[in-house]
């Protein structure tokens, strides 16, 4: 029943690990609930859930999983633990950080057998003793610095099975691994863009003033101290949302989540295709929460560089042409905001999730990185990096 | 004996889920990270657990430019280079410089206490990182004076963000995680009337009503949350308004000093331009 919703929630895209579900597991034997199903949900949901944006997700999964289920929940925790899907969950979902917790516990057999035991002799002593998991030291779980001694997982037999399953499971890794590694990767080309400008109060010795400073004052000791370095760079994310985007709605937004972690100043603004007299902030409130892209031009300073991303992939005349919008009706022709941006945001980059071998077969990608003057680049971290040297340099 | 559950305050409404997101949390002896709009309580939920349960309570506030290490001590080496221009016999004890951060006086605490660190988004991407180890362990080591820093027991650790910055995947899956929803209208009243036991069910109702109204305003910048409320409703009975002027049906004008609800100039102004075409719309 619970490894069933496991994989549920993590089939409906939230990223529960198992180590969260180990945890949830823990504090039901550790009888944090009464058994009462709302009681369950509520910890299901504080274990299980890290980011609100899942809640949604997770509610639907919960409901369709323990529709008409009673409310004792003694089952649930299960007198069996089943063994299967602890395998199960560790080929598709073992991090190394968990092999590492499950190694030092002592393997799969042991940690259910524990766990069995724990269930089992857990009446009346909820609290006190040593913690399944999480008290450092006592508890193999937790303990970082634990030494496996050699403790592998299972027997002989078990090692074998495991050489196997780590092959067989290579593609899911493979795939988890990019993306994390995608987001890392772009916060890294990122960072480059971070300038170190001196600002803010005084919080660091500056030893070679010091020394000076001293010297002058006849050996006694003068501090002299200097602001720390802050990131100060301020950014402008113009993200297209348009229809033909999205294929590549998990570029854009694995970027704009490393911008958003990366940059103190960073603004973001929705389009569609091109950029005309109305942004918008959030999607889903597109036509009712507009803003008057003239505000952003008053509002964001030219020290903000622009960063827009979209596929320039549109018909021609919602660049060139008044009225071209196939949404709305735009008084004014897209290249002529287009200009408006880049006059008021000197330092501009497109990014471009379409592969670029295709640019030059069409036309509204051709026209659009005219009007940026080339600058124009691939989303990939290649093209990433080369945009941002292209935003560092200062004219 | 301390309390071990627990069941919110005189002082705090808590809801159920945080209810249990706090007691397992405690009992499991993670850390809890809670999220929510600014203004919903986070910082306040901490010390209400601390006093509730009757434990001392540490605030760490973190600002950006605050390093993981200043949790634990920092070495104070230009009061010992001063102390040894003037000769201080105490300038011999390095130990005399370790100046003990907020996470050691949490492991130093002789009764569990609760620990905040308040704000975590503030600091550098890499800080809730560079804290993992510590929070694991529940020890560090001090270089300079060669000594173990252990914790008596595990601290009650809550963490606050404000989703300013995304925090790194292995740190989520240590904590337990609760988003404060905005309190609907029945929470809203309760933790009003525990704010102002003393005031008249109209003027709550009518300026629940108006306020919630203007939350609902399409395109503010910052809506107005419960603190703004309770700074409104406070003016409101200390100028005296009576509840008829809150009134949407009849109000003529924007609602009375709503300069305590609305702080942005933009807002401000977005808010007047929409009342004045709905007014419009009506003659
Ligand atoms: N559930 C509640 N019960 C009682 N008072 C509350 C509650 N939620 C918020 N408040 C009140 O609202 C105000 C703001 O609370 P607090 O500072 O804890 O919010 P916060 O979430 O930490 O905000 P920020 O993100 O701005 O730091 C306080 O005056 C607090 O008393
Ligand atoms: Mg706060």
């Amino acid at each position: 029943m619970m490894t069933d919703f496991f994989f549920k929630l993590r089939k409906a895209g939230i990223p529960v690990t198992l180590t969260e579900f180990l945890t949830l597991l823990e504090a039901l034997s550790q009888r944090v609930t009464a058994h009462n199903v709302e009681e369950f949900y509520y910890l299901a949901r504080t274990a299980l859930v890290k980011d609100e944006r899942h809640y949604d997700r997770f509610d639907q999964v919960f409901g369709s999983h323990f529709k008409g289920l009673a409310t004792r929940f003694d089952e649930l925790a299960g007198a069996t633990v089943p063994l299967e899907w602890l395998h199960k969950l560790a080929e598709l979902t073992l991090s190394d950080e968990d092999k590492q917790l499950i190694e030092a516990m002592g393997g799969w057999e042991k940690l259910m057998e524990t766990f069995a035991q724990r269930m089992a002799d857990q009446e009346g002593r909820h609290q006190g003793g040593n913690k399944w998991i999480g008290t450092a030291g006592t508890s193999p779980f937790g303990a970082y610095g634990y030494n496996p001694e050699g403790i592998r997982i299972g027997q002989d037999a078990s090692r074998h099975r495991r050489a196997v399953k780590v092959w067989d499971r290579r593609e899911f890794r493979n795939l988890d691994d990019t993306v994390e590694l995608g987001t890392r990767n772009i916060k890294v080309a990122l960072r480059r863009l971070r300038r170190f400008a001196r600002e803010g109060a005084a919080q660091e010795l500056d030893l070679d003033d010091t020394i000076r400073s001293t010297a002058r004052n006849a050996g006694y000791l003068d501090l002299k101290m200097v602001p720390e370095r802050h990131n100060a760079v301020k950014v402008l994310l113009f993200l297209d949302a348009g229809g033909s985007m999205d294929d590549h709605v998990q570029a854009c937004e694995e970027l704009f989540s490393a911008a958003r972690s990366e940059f103190k100043h960073l603004e973001y603004f929705y389009f569609h295709n091109m950029v005309y007299e109305g942004l918008w902030k959030d999607n889903r409130r597109r036509y009712a929460e507009k803003t008057d892209t003239l505000m952003a031009l008053r509002t964001f300073g030219p020290d903000y560089k622009l960063i827009l991303v979209g596929d320039a992939t549109m018909s021609p005349y919602e660049v060139t042409y008044p009225g071209g919008s196939v949404e709305h009706f735009n008084p004014e022709a897209g290249d002529v905001w287009l200009k408006r941006l880049l006059t008021a945001w000197p330092h501009a980059i497109w990014l471009n999730p379409q592969p670029q071998n295709r640019w030059s077969y069409v036309p509204s990608i051709q026209m659009v990185r005219e009007l940026m003057s080339e600058r124009m680049y691939p989303l990939t971290l290649e093209g990433l990096e080369q945009g941002i040297r292209t935003l560092q340099r200062t004219r | 004996m301390s309390e071990s559950r627990f069941r919110g305050t005189d002082r705090y409404v808590v809801t159920d889920d945080l209810m249990m997101a706090v007691n397992a949390a405690v009992t499991l002896g993670r850390p809890l990270l809670v999220k929510g709009e600014p203004g919903t309580g986070k910082t306040q939920l901490a010390e209400e657990v601390a006093q509730a349960l009757n434990r001392p309570f540490i605030q760490w506030h973190i600002k950006s430019t605050i390093k993981a290490q200043q949790g634990l001590y920092e070495y104070d080496a230009v009061s010992r280079l001063r102390d040894s221009q003037l000769g201080e016999a105490r300038v011999h004890d390095i130990g005399n410089y370790i100046v003990p951060g907020k996470l050691w006086e949490a492991f130093a605490s002789e009764t569990q206490p609760v620990l905040l660190i308040d704000e975590i988004d503030k600091a550098d991407i890499e800080f809730p990182n560079d804290l993992l180890l510590e929070l694991d362990r529940m020890e560090f080591y001090v270089y300079e004076t060669r000594q173990v820093i252990k914790a008596r027991q595990r601290p009650i650790i809550i963490i606050t963000s404000n989703n300013e910055k995304e925090l790194p995947d292995a740190f989520l899956r240590r904590c337990f995680f609760h988003y404060i929803r905005f309190p609907d209208k029945e929470t809203m009243e309760q933790i009003v009337r525990m704010h102002y036991p003393g005031l008249k069910k109209r003027l709550l109702s009518e300026a629940l009503e108006a306020f919630f109204e203007i939350r609902e305003v399409p395109g503010l910048r910052k809506r107005p949350s419960t603190s703004e409320l309770l700074d409104w409703i406070k003016l409101l009975v200390a100028e005296d308004i009576p509840p008829e002027a809150l009134r949407g049906d009849q109000r003529k004008s924007i609602p009375p000093l709503y300069g305590a609800l609305l702080k942005n100039e933009q807002d401000v102004h977005l808010f007047e331009r929409l009342l004045f075409m709905s007014r419009r719309k009506k003659d």
